[in-house]
Order: C-alpha cells, then sequence, then structure tokens
C-alpha cells in the first residue's frame, strides 16, 4: 500500500516554489512610487524586479518645448529634495556650450546653495533610513533642520522647494548680509544637531544590527554598475567631483572626502553623517568668502542677463534687451556638451544638444539614482525580505529624477 | 586637457581604424564616431584598453534627428575614474536596424538600453529583457521622436461609474501654443553686414 502511494506522487520536497510579492507602489519604505516585484522562497529574496515610471512626466520632452531659461524649474522638480543641485547641473552646460563666464561672488553663492541642498538630502536620506529599520525619532530631528534650510531657500529665491535660483551665467540675485549672517549662526549650531542624530542611530544595536554587512558593494561592482557618489565612496573609492573634476570654487575650499570600508548600507550611513559635517564646513567658508567679495552676481552687458533695472528705464536698447530676452530667450551656439556636478546622491549629469536657437534641440538627464535601482536585484539577491526596505533607504532614491 | 584628449583619440583613432569613422574634441570633450556595428567591440576596446580604462559607463541615450535616413544618434557616455577622463561615443541606426546590446560589458546598460528603446524605439540586439520601463504598461508610441506630439494622444482619468481607471483621446479646450518668437533679423545676411565683419577683423 505505501509502495503504491510513494510510485504515484512525485517527491514534492524536490519541487521549488516561489512566492511573488508586490512592494509597493504604496508603500511607505518605497520612498515615492517604486513598484518592486519580488520573487521569495519563504523569506530570501530571489528577484527583484522594481516596476518606475508611475512618476514619469515627460520633463526631457517638455524641455524641449521650452525656451532655456523656461527650462530651468523642470530641474528643480526631478530631485526635490536638493533642488538647486540640479539646476546646477543644466546651468553649467548652458554655460560651457555658450562660453559664459561667471561671477565670482556668483560662484561662491552656488556652492553654498549646492551645500545646502547636501545638507538637505542627506538629512532627509539618513533619517528616513532610521525610520525605514524601525526608528521615529530621528526624521523629526532632521526634518527640523530642513524646515530653518528651506528657509534660507526662501529667503534667496522667494521659494521653499522650487528655486529656480541657478542662472546661466550665475544666480538670479545677490543675497542680502543678513541671510548670510544667519547661514552661519545656523552653520555653527548644526554639527550639534547632526551628533544628537548620530547619538541615536550609529551605536545603535538595532540600527546596526539591521544596516551592517547588508548590501555590500565591492569596488568592482560599484564599476560595473555605474555607481557614482556615496555608492562608489561607502566601497572606499576616493571619488569625489567636487575634487577629482573641480567646478566652481571647490578647488579653494578645505574639505574632506569621507570613505567607507566595507561598502555596505553602514558604511553609506556614516558617509553621509562625515559628509554633513563638511559641507557645514564649506559653508561657512563660502560665508567668509561672501563678506570679502562683493560684486555682480550675473555677467554684466551680456546676452545671457537681463539688464539693470535702473538702466531698463533710461535705455531703449536695455528695454529691448530685456523685453526679448523673456519672450525669445537667449540663443546657445549649435553643439553638445554634457555637464555633471556631484549632486547629494551622485552623478548627475545633463547632455545638452543646443541647434543655435533658443530652446534645447535635445536634454538627456543622467539621475543618479536610475543605474543605483537598476543594480536593485543584484544588491538585495539572497538577502532577506526585511533588507530589502534597508538596501533602498541606503541607496537613496528619489523618483522626481528616476522617472523624470 | 585638450591636448591630452586630443592625443587620447587619436590612439583609439589608430587602434580600431575600422570602427572609429571620427574623433573630435569641443567645449574639453572628446566625441567619437563609430561605425554601428562595432559598437560592442568598440566598447569593450575602451573598457580594457591600459590608455582608456573607462571602467564606468555613465549613460546610454538616444536623440532623434527625422530629416537624417539613419534617424536616430545612441550616444553612450563613458567615464575612468581611474584615468580621470571621460569620452563620448556616437552612433547612428533607424527604427529598424537593431543596435548590439552591451549590457554583456556593463550591466548597468539594462535600463538605459531599455530607457532608449521606450523613449525612441531604438532596437536593442542580444537585450535579455527589452520591455518599456518609463511609460505607462500598455502605452503606445515613441515619446521622445520628434514626430510624437507634446501632448500625447490619450489621457486618463479615474471613472466614478466604471470605478476604474480610464483611458480617452486628449482634448485639449486650447492647443499648447508653441509660439515662434525667434527673431527673423538674426541669422539674416543684409547687404553690408560683411564689411561690418571684416572691419573688425581687422582691427587687431
Amino acid at each position: 500500500m505505501a509502495d503504491d502511494l510513494s510510485s504515484a506522487v512525485p517527491a514534492p520536497a524536490e519541487e521549488k516554489r516561489t512566492f511573488t510579492i508586490n512592494f509597493g507602489p504604496q508603500h511607505p519604505a518605497a520612498h515615492g512610487v517604486l513598484r518592486l516585484v519580488l520573487e521569495l522562497d519563504g523569506e530570501v529574496v530571489e528577484r527583484v524586479d522594481p516596476h518606475i515610471g508611475l512618476l514619469h512626466r515627460g520633463t526631457e520632452k517638455l524641455i524641449e518645448y521650452k525656451t532655456y531659461l523656461q527650462a530651468i524649474p523642470y530641474f528643480d522638480r526631478l530631485d526635490y529634495v536638493a533642488p538647486m543641485n540640479q539646476e546646477h547641473a543644466f546651468c553649467l552646460a548652458i554655460e560651457r556650450l555658450a562660453g559664459i563666464e561667471v561671477p565670482r561672488r556668483a560662484s561662491i553663492i552656488r556652492v553654498l546653495y549646492s551645500e545646502i541642498g547636501r545638507i538637505l538630502s542627506h538629512l532627509l536620506n539618513v533619517t528616513t533610513q532610521a525610520m525605514d529599520v524601525g526608528a521615529l525619532t530621528p526624521p523629526l530631528w532632521g526634518f527640523e533642520e530642513r524646515e530653518k534650510l528651506m528657509v534660507f531657500y526662501e529667503r534667496a529665491s522667494g521659494s521653499r522647494l522650487h528655486a529656480n535660483y541657478f542662472r546661466p551665467g550665475g544666480v538670479h540675485q545677490d543675497l542680502p548680509p543678513a541671510l548670510i549672517e544667519d547661514i552661519e549662526v545656523w552653520a555653527d549650531q548644526f554639527p550639534g544637531k547632526v551628533r544628537d542624530i548620530e547619538g541615536l542611530l550609529t551605536g545603535n544595536r538595532i540600527f546596526k544590527q539591521r544596516n551592517v554587512d547588508i548590501g555590500v558593494v565591492t569596488q568592482e561592482d560599484a564599476l560595473k554598475w555605474g555607481f557614482s557618489g556615496v555608492l562608489v565612496r561607502g566601497s572606499g573609492m576616493a571619488w569625489d567631483l567636487r575634487r577629482s573634476q573641480p567646478y566652481e570654487i571647490y578647488s579653494e575650499l578645505d574639505f574632506k572626502i569621507p570613505l567607507g570600508k566595507n561598502g555596505d548600507c553602514y558604511d553609506r550611513y556614516l558617509c553621509r553623517v562625515e559628509e554633513m559635517y563638511e559641507s557645514t564646513k564649506i559653508i561657512k567658508q563660502c560665508c567668509e568668502l561672501l563678506r570679502k567679495t562683493p560684486g555682480p552676481v550675473m555677467p554684466e552687458h551680456s546676452k545671457y542677463a537681463p539688464p539693470r533695472r535702473a538702466e531698463m528705464k533710461s535705455s531703449m536698447e536695455a528695454l529691448i534687451h530685456h523685453f526679448k530676452l523673456y519672450t525669445e530667450g537667449f540663443h546657445v551656439p549649435a553643439g553638445e556638451a554634457y555637464a555633471m556636478v556631484e549632486a547629494p546622491k551622485g552623478e548627475f549629469g545633463v547632455y545638452l544638444v543646443a541647434d543655435g536657437t533658443n530652446k534645447p534641440y535635445r536634454v538627456k538627464i543622467r539621475a543618479p539614482g536610475f543605474p543605483h535601482l537598476n543594480a536593485m536585484d543584484y544588491l538585495c539577491k539572497g538577502h532577506m525580505l526585511a533588507d530589502v526596505s534597508a538596501v533602498l533607504g541606503s541607496l537613496d532614491i528619489v523618483f522626481g529624477e528616476i522617472d523624470r | 586637457m585638450t591636448q591630452a584628449l586630443e592625443d587620447l583619440g587619436a590612439h583609439i583613432r589608430g587602434s580600431m581604424t575600422n570602427a572609429v569613422t571620427a574623433h573630435a574634441v569641443s567645449v574639453g570633450e572628446l566625441t567619437l564616431e563609430v561605425r554601428a556595428d562595432d559598437i560592442a567591440t568598440v566598447i569593450k576596446f575602451l573598457r580594457d584598453d591600459p590608455r582608456c580604462k573607462f571602467t564606468t559607463l555613465i549613460d546610454i541615450c538616444g536623440s532623434d534627428y527625422p530629416q537624417r535616413g539613419k534617424r536616430f544618434d545612441v550616444v553612450y557616455h563613458l567615464l575612468s575614474m581611474q584615468l580621470n577622463h571621460r569620452i563620448r561615443i556616437k552612433i547612428q541606426t533607424d527604427e529598424n536596424t537593431p543596435v548590439a546590446s552591451i549590457v554583456g560589458i556593463f550591466p548597468c546598460a539594462d535600463w538605459f538600453e531599455r530607457e532608449a528603446f521606450d523613449m525612441y524605439g531604438i532596437l536593442f540586439s542580444g537585450h535579455p529583457d527589452l520591455r518599456r520601463i518609463l511609460t505607462d504598461y500598455g502605452f503606445e508610441g515613441f515619446p521622445l521622436r520628434k514626430d510624437f506630439p507634446m501632448s500625447g494622444h490619450v489621457e486618463v482619468r479615474y471613472d466614478s461609474e466604471q470605478q476604474r481607471v480610464v483611458y480617452e483621446p486628449v482634448k485639449l479646450p486650447q492647443a499648447f501654443r508653441n509660439f515662434d518668437f525667434l527673431s527673423p533679423w538674426e541669422g539674416m545676411n543684409l547687404p553690408g553686414d560683411e564689411k561690418a565683419g571684416s572691419a573688425e577683423k581687422a582691427k587687431p
């Protein structure tokens, strides 16, 4: 009897059954609208298939129909936690093609606000990564500081988030002296706030259990998968565009590039925290420099910058120039350029093809998060289901820039 | 810097005379033009050659020039972190001719190629999973082509009667107004203009 049964039914233990689940698109740890299709063997992840594009807005298409100046606000909406860093890359691309010189004071302001953007982004990422693995207090503390930084954004550009402040050739307006003073006062107290957050996380047993040795990236793989930013620095490669291919005034500033050792989620967290201290140092140096460097923040008597208000009252040419600049816009000579900045998340690049008219022919936005998310399958394979959110948190994903 | 790039371009062209058709340095960036059939060989060479060491693939993207026979450019950007230089490689293709995929050389090419396919309909042969990536499930057309209208063809909304999302042809109360602000005077050569240019040139 028993023999009959065993011959009729094939041995069930050999058959492997995987279980497919949907992670997102509405999941608090998905950092936006990400749909991950996970194939699980028990609790072990076998395959990850990220479905992206739920926030696709066709930015690149829209930009082709706008003049160069009208295109800048679209860059705020890419990585919306550090808007000015994106504008920066686009402005650099235009400046390279058109050969525009940026006044020194504008360079300093750009660096100052890029670093504020870096802190904005890292504060969000570090604290939400903590939230992904179970801590609730760090986001509350971190967001308090973000709020102050966004007020600095508002005082410079008029809006808290979608700044539209950088221009080809400089920045829109000069900073009032009181603002520079306030930024400096803020920078003095900020390291203390980071230390508070660190006190909650760096030595925390749960945080370490969830992050140490999770999502390890070797140097070889970091290259293969096209990583940049903290993802390569966390693996111990000293690569930072601010140092290796310096732009603006970064080459004169004193700051360090923190490196990780093991390339796991914990090292990436440590890198981000250290970068916040370094950025604060840069901010202080910029405030110091700004006080010593008066001057224009846009090139004067240039085709690419509007004339001064007072000039428009008396000069016909200035009035015409102003009108033409804001209707027709300026023309960028035909050619192509790839300009990149070290955005908080990695290398943010803009490949600009100009055809000599007032609108870009083609703009390709190279978002750092895109290749990072591409490697999700490789990073998560063999990890437990609970590690997926830890890995995702440490990649620093923002859907505005990935989906474009 | 420019000289170093120029030398590098000459080196690559010398090593791969059949594949590389042109090289140029403009605004401090090196661009190679490559025959589409040889793209995989060229990328592999650039990755492994000790003078190139382009070990990071930064980006792959398409670009559309409808007036050309081979209407698409596929543009590759590579970076060498070891030697700290960059390169751009351009190939040309059309709607029907597939380009060899480089997923085997750089795994991160996966999504970049899927995006180029999604946006332009550029085909990549040997790609393991050439699906759409950014557009909606069931989307039709290739949105970044120059002949695709900016407002698209369909719009979606939630229909409370049918209790689901419905797709409808785009209805705009007012069409997108693409004003032509281009000055008719610019780029125009009026009689006598050439004298103004030559006078300035003669000055220094």
